[in-house]
């Protein structure tokens, strides 16, 4: 091979709606398929003719036995994955990036906080503790979302309340919206936990995980057991192209999982 | 140590050092050529010195200096007809080895099928005439950042390994040249197939010449060239000792990774920002530099699709985007981002600093922004305002 590879092709098996913006999408291997993904890596997507993006895997096996993902349309290569329709093929490669340590959460309680599409790349931690549970003290899941509408993965979030302490929380409440309105973090205040054996994980806007973590910290989490999953553009995902930089870090190499201690300190220089 | 790294790199036997004149450029480019390597080396076109592929050796830039200055370069005639007594152009190896611009792959749809294919054409095989120092470490560099980590450009790794590096140590620096400060010439460093120094003098215009691998020895071998005389393996020591004191620029004595760290709220940043025109030249000449985007494209029966790679420059303002806008926006925070970059975090990436010290980036900025004057003043500002505990 004398360039860069190709992305190899998977085939769109199945996909749903999860909001009104946002799809979930099951892929399959046509022929040569990837190595298996851990929760938080992510795939680098190529809609044909359009272009690539970095997308997390938001459950390691759907009902096909694919990968799924589960894109927000933002822009151009964002709004042709949430338009595949199954029997589509599009271009996979990965896994990349760190993943969620999940060996370091091993024995404690485990305290997932999402900002909207923040979820996805998390949802496959929940799955892992609720497959799991001897492995993991309590799992609590907060999930905060602009609108009721905009709350993904609804259906299986209520499901996974009993198992794990389930908060969902709104900017904006519609009709008939019973829970919480507010940032994730006020959601802090309504739990009951035990901070010196949490680990806690991260994933939303970058404002939302600055508070969050600097919150739990306060809270009393050691802050070497708080991870965040950060997001910078993405072009190549292989530490080659120099666009994912945050100081120091290459995020595609050196995240987008990092821990909250080796950020802290960065995410608080503005434009870096 | 240090006696573990001279068993380590043992010094060529002296067969090995040879001195040839002006007829021995002739012969190289004609082995080179012969060997079957795409001969590139520096020329002039353009009012430049440029490099370009070469078919003889004609076409070096004898007779030709050049007269650098912070947004200013020249060419001047020379009297003493010396092929390499100029120092850097505006390019670099890596427009070589790592294209601006360059196919990857292509993607077909067949009876609904998504058919990818990696872009097979053989990587050409250069031979690099006339490489500095600096360049010879900006390679160096360069094959950390694009193979150096757990995934390899294929791109880069395929140009790169059959590359032939042959040297030519610097005896003539520019007014911005800081390679003394970066310690990467003006001597060559390891790497090079065949390194050679040039000395014009009474006794003529000769090169005294070295091999560093056995590619570079088998060559040496085939040219006409005489065994190395004291005298002229001497004034080429002296001339190069003399061009590390004729340095035009240098570095604050600083730790530059710390100062780059300790300094990211400096006001300096504000005061390059409003002469920083964002154009990005400074990072398109720099021989390190290594940022690319993508680029897909569709011809018009929209079955077939191509990668395309492009450099591209931290300057953008596209270079940052989320949706929602860029991370870096304002002109401070992407100067800012580039110094930074080359001087300190590249360290943390990579293992050592990106810069070389070429000067290139204070030569061809267009406002004549120079990275040493901004180092000195962030320096002098860390010294005034003692931070920390
Ligand atoms: C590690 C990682 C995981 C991600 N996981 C998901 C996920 O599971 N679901 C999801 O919906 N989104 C995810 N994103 C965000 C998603 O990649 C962007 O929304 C997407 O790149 C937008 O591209 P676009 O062409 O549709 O938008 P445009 O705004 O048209 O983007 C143009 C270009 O800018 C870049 N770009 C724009 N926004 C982003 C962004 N937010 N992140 C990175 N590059 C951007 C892209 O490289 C793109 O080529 C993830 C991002 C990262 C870095
Ligand atoms: S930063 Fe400037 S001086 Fe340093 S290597 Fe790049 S172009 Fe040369
Ligand atoms: S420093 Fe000079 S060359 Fe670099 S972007 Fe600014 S104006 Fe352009
Ligand atoms: S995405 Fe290219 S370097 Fe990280």
């Amino acid at each position: 091979m004398t360039t860069v590879p190709p992305p190899l092709p998977y085939r769109v098996a199945a996909t749903w709606a999860e909001t009104a913006d946002t799809r979930s999408i099951e892929l399959v291997p046509t022929g040569e398929a990837l190595a298996p993904f851990a929760p938080g890596q992510f795939a680098m997507i190529y809609a044909f003719g359009v272009g690539e993006v970095p997308i997390s895997a938001s459950a390691l096996r759907g009902r096909h036995g694919g990968l799924v993902h589960t894109v927000r349309a933002v822009g151009a290569v964002s709004t042709a994955l949430y338009r595949l329709r199954p029997g589509d093929s599009v271009g996979l490669s990965g896994p990349y990036g760190t993943g969620w340590d999940l060996e370091a959460a091993a024995g404690h309680d485990v305290l997932v906080v999402a900002g909207g599409i923040g979820l996805a790349p998390l949802r496959p931690v929940v799955h892992t503790v609720l497959d799991r549970p001897a492995d993991y003290g309590r799992l609590t899941v907060l999930v905060g979302a602009r609108t009721p509408a905009d709350i993904v993965f609804q259906d299986e979030i209520e499901s996974w309340r009993g198992p794990a302490q389930v908060e969902v929380t709104v900017d904006r409440p519609g009709p008939g919206w019973q829970r919480a309105v507010g940032v994730v973090t006020t959601l802090l205040d309504r739990l009951a936990l035990r901070p010196e054996r949490t680990c806690a994980l991260v994933c939303g806007p970058e404002v939302m995980m600055r508070h969050t973590a600097r919150d739990l910290v306060t809270r009393g989490l050691v802050p070497h057991r708080v991870q965040v999953s950060l997001e910078r553009n993405m072009h190549c995902a292989t530490g080659h192209c120099g666009h994912c930089q945050l100081g120091p870090l290459l995020l595609c190499r050196d995240g987008p999982v990092v821990g909250y201690v080796r950020v802290v300190d960065l995410l608080l220089v503005r434009e870096l | 140590m240090s006696a573990d790294a001279e068993v380590n790199t043992p010094r060529p036997p002296a067969s090995d050092e040879l001195v040839m004149g002006k007829d021995g450029m002739g012969a190289l480019v004609d082995v080179l050529v012969r060997r079957g390597f795409t001969v590139v080396g520096p020329t002039v076109r353009d009012g430049a010195i440029v490099l370009a592929e070469l078919l003889s050796a004609d076409e070096l830039p004898y007779g030709w200096g050049v007269e650098l200055e912070a947004g200013r370069y020249r060419l001047r005639e020379r009297s003493d007809g010396a092929a390499f007594a100029n120092a850097a152009g505006p390019q670099s190896w890596k427009s070589f080895l790592h294209p601006a611009r360059i196919r990857e792959w292509s993607a077909d749809r067949v009876e609904g099928e998504l058919v990818l294919t990696a872009d097979q054409a053989p990587p050409p095989r250069y031979a690099f005439l006339g490489v500095r120092p600096c360049d010879l470490r900006a390679i160096a560099i360069q094959d950390q950042v694009l193979t150096g980590g757990a995934y390899r450009d294929a791109t880069y790794q395929g140009r790169r390994s059959g590359a032939l590096l042959i040297v030519v140590e610097c005896t003539e620096p520019g007014a911005t040249c800081f390679c003394v400060s970066m310690g990467t010439g003006p001597a060559a460093g390891p790497g090079y197939d065949l390194v050679m120094t040039e000395v014009v003098d009474e006794d003529g215009h000769r090169f005294w010449i070295r091999s560093g691998s056995p590619e570079g020895a088998e060559i040496l071998a085939e040219l006409p060239a005489r065994p190395a005389d004291p005298e002229t393996r001497e004034t080429a020591r002296a001339a190069v000792t003399a061009a590390a004191d004729r340095m035009g620029r240098t570095m604050p004595e600083a730790d530059l990774r710390e100062l780059m760290a300790g300094t990211l709220d400096a006001p300096r940043w504000d005061d390059v920002a409003g002469r920083c025109l964002t154009c990005g030249n400074c990072t398109m000449v720099c021989p390190t530099c290594f940022c690319t985007t993508t680029e897909d494209v569709t011809d018009l029966t929209g079955d077939h699709a191509e990668r395309w790679r492009l450099w591209d420059s931290c300057f953008d303002l596209d270079f940052s985007q989320l949706h929602g806008g860029p991370v870096r926006a304002s002109s401070r925070s992407r100067y800012r981002q580039w110094m930074t970059h080359k001087l300190g975090t590249w360290y943390d990436q990579f293992g050592s600093s990106g810069c070389v010290g070429c000067g290139r980036c204070i030569v061809w900025c267009p406002v004549g922004i120079d990275i040493t004057e901004e180092a000195a003043a962030l320096h002098e500002w860390t010294a005034a305002e003692p931070r920390g505990g």
